[in-house]
């Protein structure tokens, strides 16, 4: 266990290591006199944000909200797959093989195809979002649920213990380090599947903007965008992070 | 003395898998009385696991007979068990009293009640002060007191142990042989102890059953009368060396 000072160190390197970061990128474009089109400075990007007809409120919010819907539906979903197919143990055996080639589809050729279905929006950009994280989580969440240790199974069945107490006291539980795993990487994925949706085909949202900002030649703008939607990405794990550390006990996460 | 709480008869027991038939227990007869702590030692894969899964009900057997209980001692099937494996089996998420409470829980037992229990039997295995840790900042000697505690707050009145000291280092071990001698002595339970130690199973049982493989059998049972209360003294004396070399021979080690 780290003590207090530690975490503190841990956190001062931690900021340390991104402000030298944003420092040496800042020296290297005045140094090398790149030109605003090509790299902007951090803080050119920054100042980006002033300009009020960007919008850039109205578009973060899009992003953030496709981000958040596609990856709720996805761990509701995959957890409440996951659990299916562990109590069926037909559903599973038919199902499970057709998931796992479904999963092998590269998601963001898929995308074209939704526009095509859902036409564009944001809830056709979570839907994009949700395809693209939702695997993970029901992956993960299903081999959580089927590693139980037979022991165990046996000490319950010896006391006649049902099926349903199994899976709330053994299986659920045992299984939440797997679905916080799986929530990780989704995490990731759900913020690169809306960013995907919004380049397709959008009318708002932080990607749509990419493609402005593009346009106009605005490559501070871009940055900025993209800074913004890292923050959202870092905002959406970090709540997952917290979660886990909530639910799960310290010597059961998966790192 | 009457009738013996365990009654195994020529047992017999099939497994059969794509057709194929395997013999796990071939004749295996056995009597235990209630409040005795028996070890059965043999090889590997002679069918002790196979025998404690049909004693707690969780294989049927295809010949012979298997009763548990006497008219004046009967036995529940469904709540007199308490099992011990060689992994303590702790739920991570779950604080030692927590984990203790598991069995009560499965068996819908009243809550205060048990938790009392908890805490008595958490004092008798010797882990006061750590009802509130989690497994994890536990030892496995100490983890496998609290598997201990777990299969004894339900009172039931048959524990397996299927060599439950087995993962553990051989001072650890030996400390726990005391503990569980001391731990059977108060909770006056009908333990059958699965090992491979033959000085452990001499040094732990009133008698030790021995069991040889292929076709797995009951070969012989040893009753071993050594002083007791039983200290690690004993493992000095010639009649503990004794009993230990004539189950080794009848193991075909010698």
């Amino acid at each position: 266990m780290p003590n207090k000072f530690e975490i503190l160190q841990r956190y001062v390197i931690v900021i340390a290591v991104h402000l030298t970061f944003f420092a040496v990128w800042h020296i290297l474009v005045v140094v090398t006199d790149t030109p605003e089109y090509i790299l902007p400075t951090p803080l050119a990007a920054l100042s980006a944000l002033g300009e009020e007809n960007y919008n850039w409120l109205h578009h973060s919010f899009a992003t953030a909200l496709e981000i958040f819907g596609g990856y709720l539906m996805a761990v509701v979903v995959g957890v409440g797959l996951a659990v299916i197919f562990s109590w069926s143990k037909i559903v599973g055996t038919a199902v499970m093989p057709l998931i796992v080639s479904i999963n092998m589809v590269p998601k963001v050729a898929m995308a074209p195809l939704f526009i095509v279905w859902l036409s564009y929006g944001i809830v056709p950009n979570m839907i994009i979002a949700f395809t693209i994280c939702f695997f993970p989580i029901l992956l993960t969440t299903a081999r959580g649920l089927r590693e139980v240790e037979p022991d165990l199974l046996d000490l319950v069945r010896s006391l006649r213990g049902s099926r349903w107490q199994i899976f709330t006291k053994i299986q659920l539980p045992g299984s939440l380090p797997y679905i916080f795993s799986g929530m990780k990487v989704a995490a990731i994925l759900a913020v690169a599947g809306a960013i995907v949706g919004e380049f397709i085909a959008s009318d708002r949202g932080l990607g749509y903007f990419l493609l402005i900002a593009q346009e106009a030649l605005d490559t501070a703008a871009m940055v900025m965008a993209l800074f913004l939607i890292t923050l959202i990405g870092m905002l959406l794990y970090g709540v997952v992070l917290i979660l886990e550390r909530i639910f799960v006990v310290g010597d059961a996460r998966i790192e | 003395m009457g009738e013996p709480f365990i009654r195994l008869r020529n047992l017999r027991k099939v497994y059969r898998t794509r057709g194929q038939e395997f013999l796990a227990l071939s004749d295996v007869s056995l009597d235990i009385d209630a409040g005795e702590l028996v070890s059965l030692v043999g090889p590997s894969g002679c069918g002790k696991s196979t025998l404690l899964k049909i004693l707690a009900g969780l294989h049927g057997h295809d010949g012979g007979e298997a009763s548990i209980g006497t008219d004046s001692n009967p036995f529940d099937p469904s709540r007199d068990i308490g099992m011990v494996f060689q992994q303590a089996l702790l739920l991570k998420w779950r604080k030692i009293l927590d984990n203790v409470l598991l069995t009560a829980e499965i068996l819908g037992l009243p809550i205060r009640e048990s938790k009392d229990r908890a805490r008595d039997l958490l004092r008798m295995v010797g882990l006061e002060g750590f009802e509130d840790k989690y497994p994890y900042e536990l030892s496995g000697g100490m983890q496998q007191r609290a598997a201990i505690a777990r299969a004894l707050v339900h009172d039931p009145k048959l524990i397996l142990m299927d060599e439950p000291f087995g993962a553990l280092d051989a001072l650890t071990r030996e400390k726990m042989n005391l503990e569980l001698l001391r731990i059977w002595r108060e909770s006056k339970k009908t333990i059958l102890f699965v090992t491979h130690g033959i000085p452990e199973a001499v040094f732990l049982g009133t008698r030790v059953a021995v069991m040889t493989a292929g076709p797995a059998r009951m070969a012989e049972t040893f009753t071993i009368e050594l002083p007791e209360p039983r200290t690690l003294d004993i493992k000095t004396h010639e009649a503990f060396g004794d009993y230990s070399r004539r189950i080794y021979k009848h193991l075909g080690m010698e």
